[in-house]
């Protein structure tokens, strides 16, 4: 290895680490109460908020179907009608930012911050 | 060029079963896209001992056939995204001639995930996929410095066993 090789692992690790900074500091002014997006070829198609257990299942033309469920607090997809299952065997997500993505579909569920509030609530 | 042929033709082949290993045993870490990227390890070989172009074509090759075989099309549009954009990005690094054969490899890891997010948030039309960049940035550098150290240490023996053989 070159010692231009060691400086380029560490600068890549450092800006990953950055990226991570900055999403979890953007994340961090605007979550509150999260819900659920679920969106179809890039449009929405419903929220649910995290802190309600439902299944549902998202049904299209062609036959195509993926099983969404939201479960103590964590959205998963349980069930695909996809040949990859990248989707099934992601790990549940909750946090803000996190989604779910089913390309075949062309699936995503998406974490978003629910409503904004007003600042006494955002300062807890 | 029957020598080179045959190499190439070897070089393809283990290319393939690289990724038929991968396929075979994923790593599921929970999050789509982190994997060693064994196939690469072929691509950087043809890319050091035969050319640019001839991995390039390896790549291509190998690409087409593992979304033929045993991936679907929408599987192969994201392999033939990170791929491409791996290799041209490792053709050029390397004739830069900045890195050795790990910052190379490293490049082409990182690049190769970012090429299939890329095309990802291209698809379902969502740039909330970009949640993943960190992860798969460190991701794509660590199997690109495993990947890279072995790639070197065969560069050099069949190199060396190379030209031996022309001798």
């Amino acid at each position: 290895m070159k010692k231009n090789d060691v400086i380029l692992v560490v600068a890549l690790a450092l800006l990953s680490l950055a990226v991570f900074g900055g999403i979890k500091l953007y994340s961090g002014f605007s979550t509150r109460e999260p819900e659920a997006v679920i969106y179809l070829d890039g449009e929405e198609k419903g929220r649910y908020s995290l802190s309600h257990n439902i299944t549902l299942e998202i049904r299209q033309d062609h036959g195509a179907y993926n099983i969404f469920e939201i479960k103590n607090g964590k959205a998963k997809i349980t069930e695909a009608s996809c040949p990859d299952k990248v989707c099934v065997n992601h790990r549940p997500v909750s946090g803000q930012g996190e989604s779910l993505v089913c390309l075949p579909n062309r699936v995503v569920v998406e974490i978003e911050n629910g409503e904004k509030l007003d600042i006494d609530a955002e300062t807890n | 060029m029957a020598k080179k042929t045959a190499y190439m033709g070897m070089l393809t082949a283990l290319a393939l079963v690289f990724s038929y290993i991968e396929f075979l045993l994923p790593v599921n870490l929970g999050i789509p896209g982190i994997k060693l990227g064994l196939a690469n390890l072929a691509v950087m070989v043809t890319l050091y001992i035969i050319s640019a172009r001839a991995a390039f074509t390896l790549s291509l090759v190998r690409i087409l056939l593992t979304g033929f075989t045993f991936a679907n099309l929408s599987m192969m549009i994201y392999s033939l995204a990170g791929g491409m954009l791996s290799l041209i990005i490792m053709i050029l690094v390397k004739r830069s001639n900045l890195f050795s054969v790990t910052g190379v490899s490293v490049l082409g890891g990182v690049f190769h995930n970012l090429g299939q997010i890329i095309a990802a948030a291209l698809v379902v039309e969502t740039a909330g996929l970009l949640y993943y960049l960190p992860v798969l940035i460190l991701s794509g550098t660590i199997s690109g410095v495993l990947i890279g150290i072995l790639s070197s240490i065969l560069i050099q023996r069949l190199t060396k066993l190379i030209n031996d053989m022309q001798n």
